[in-house]
């Protein structure tokens, strides 16, 4: 196996952990907003779309590319849209949380 | 790649895992969100300086059409029909990750290097790498189809189920990997990813379509993480570490959730996958004749919560369907300004995917701090004045304690029946997605009221308006 698969491999599993323990710090309450922010961050892939549609080499892999980055762009800003609009009705009541003290 | 777009990828990383660090509160999760959103156009900025790009018009082109649809999706989208929006989403990333693995075949294929790769070691995993993506990118995309149709009732909901189901799935499942295999073994079998891709589009369907409506919490979960899992391994078939890192976080993410589910309903996931649970339901023969309820009316409550110094709010789906949240509000709130003491207390599996009572409620300005979790609010039941149960059915159903050969027994249930008083509005005594009828209705400490949960909140809240006045 060359290096860089073993450093991917060691990112990989890595990631898991970090995974684990980041994610399961996260309230029940957020849980809806998890998995939009979530899944908006693994839109990532959108990277790779870039790539493969803009090399130039023509034909179906730049078309193939292109529909890649339609799918991979509306999941990644529908998703962080989303995720934001829902946040931001996350509220405390300030007003009876001061005349309860 | 060069080390300055390395260097930034590692920064979009370590903002990612901000982000989702921050979501462990409800007061710095926009921002973490946020810093997410940031290191992803860190990300996308770096990629456009990348050399190997050459032509921008196709990038253009897909870039504005994507966020053209994206903010319309967004922007556009009811809290109820959250859980459809999120599977669709998960579907278009599992789509993505297809699509960038198979133009990385097409490419490589398409390089004089094909016959000299076949001989070495790293392209094997490259090959190998790319039928997984492909295959769990397209199976992610395709189930999430039929979830969110399900959801969107575009199809029915209730399980879809066919002879042979766990076998079809199997040999499905079987004949994709080995036909990954055959692809390693000879990468310019051109046909074969397209065969993956055929096979994976029937799995998608068919392993989705015999799930029921109220198992889709699960569905979508899973899906969530299947779709990270897919970016993770095209960040191994393009060599690209931030894919890795944010496609493992996201699947992580995923399976973290999908257990929680899983647990909340007292079911393995095989059993959520397979077992079509709910197609035989027939609520007409499961109610019981001989048990009798009292039916109370509006007026009954009011004068009930009225010299109610505590109350907790069961809220169920129910009160997503009928609309009620915003009235629910109002009630608590007038009780609030008596100083009544009200929370809410919130099954994980109350609403059509996690925590989406939660999102529902605080659409309707209910204070975050008020919704409590299933472990933080059931020992407070037995010093509560009122259990008020809108909408919500099996999650407070006594059953669950006891009755071992209930299809509701193990599950863990919110104690309402410890309550002094229990309140329960519903529209019949129909029992609940397990079938299983619901003892607490027949208590003596229960108090029935019947109608749409709506009429009867307005009702209530008319009722202890004019008395405040």
């Amino acid at each position: 196996m060359s290096d860089a698969l073993i450093i991917s491999i060691y990112v990989f599993v890595l990631a898991t952990f970090v995974g684990v323990e980041i994610i399961s710090k996260v309230p029940p309450l957020l849980h809806t907003p998890l998995m939009s922010g979530s899944n908006a961050i693994s839109g990532i892939t959108l990277v790779g779309s870039l790539i493969a549609a803009g090399e130039g080499f023509g034909g179906t892999s730049v078309i193939l590319g292109m529909i890649a980055v339609v799918v991979a762009t509306i999941n990644v800003v529908g998703g962080f849209l989303v995720t934001d609009r829902m946040l931001k009705m996350f509220k405390k009541d300030r007003g009876r949380q001061g005349a309860a003290s | 790649m060069n080390t300055s777009i390395a260097i930034a990828y590692l920064a979009s990383a370590v903002c990612f895992i901000l982000g989702l660090k921050m979501l462990s509160s409800a007061r710095t999760a926009r921002r973490g969100n946020l810093y997410a959103a940031f290191g992803m156009l860190l990300a996308i900025v770096v990629t456009l300086t990348d050399q190997r790009i050459l032509d921008f018009t196709y990038i253009i082109i897909g870039l504005v059409i994507g966020g053209c649809v994206g903010v319309l999706l967004a922007t556009r989208v009811q809290m109820t029909g959250m859980p459809q929006m999120v599977g669709l989403l998960n579907g278009f990333g599992g789509a993505a990750s297809t699509l960038v693995a198979y133009a990385e075949y097409l490419r490589l294929s398409g390089d004089a290097a094909i016959d000299v790769f076949t001989a070495s070691d790293v392209d094997t995993v490259v090959i190998a790498t790319i039928a997984l993506s492909v295959l769990i990118g397209t199976v992610t995309f395709f189930g999430s189809l039929v979830a969110s149709a399900k959801l969107h009732g575009v199809i029915r909901s209730a399980p879809i189920l066919y002879p042979m189901q766990k076998q079809t799935n199997a040999v499905l499942l079987f004949a994709a990997l080995a036909l990954s295999g055959v692809l390693v073994y000879d990468p310019s079998l051109w046909y074969i990813p397209l065969l993956v891709i055929g096979l994976a589009t029937v799995l998608g369907v068919t392993s989705v379509i015999p799930v029921g409506g109220a198992d889709m919490p699960v569905v979508i979960s899973l899906m969530n993480s299947y779709s990270g899992l897919a970016g993770a391994m095209t960040g191994f078939v393009l060599n690209n570490n931030v894919l890795i890192i944010s496609g493992t976080l996201v699947g992580t993410s995923g399976l973290i959730l999908t257990n929680i589910m899983c647990k909340a309903m007292n079911r393995s996931l095989a059993n959520v996958l397979f077992a079509g649970v709910g197609a035989d339901y027939s609520p007409e023969e499961a109610a019981t004749e001989q048990k009798t309820v009292i039916r109370y009316t509006p007026e009954d409550v009011s004068y009930v919560l009225e010299h109610a110094q505590s109350v907790i709010i069961v809220p169920g789906y129910g009160l997503a369907v009928a609309q009620a949240q915003h009235v629910l509000h109002e009630l608590a709130s007038i009780l609030i300004k008596r100083g009544v003491n009200v929370r809410y207390a919130i099954h994980p599996v109350a609403g059509r995917m996690p925590g989406h009572m939660n999102v529902l409620l605080a659409e309707a300005n209910v204070s975050y701090d008020l919704l409590l979790e299933m472990d933080r609010i059931n020992d407070d039941f037995q010093n509560t004045d009122v259990a008020m149960i809108v909408g919500a059915n099996d999650v407070v159903n006594p059953a669950a304690r006891y009755k071992k050969n209930s299809p509701l027994y193990g599950m863990p249930i919110l104690n309402a029946d410890k309550a002094r008083t229990v309140m329960v509005c519903k529209r019949s005594l129909n029992p609940g997605f397990a079938g299983e009828d619901n003892e607490l209705f027949y208590l003596k400490n229960t108090m029935m009221v019947f109608g749409d949960a709506k009429a009867t909140l307005m009702n209530l809240v008319g009722m202890m308006k004019k008395e405040a006045a």
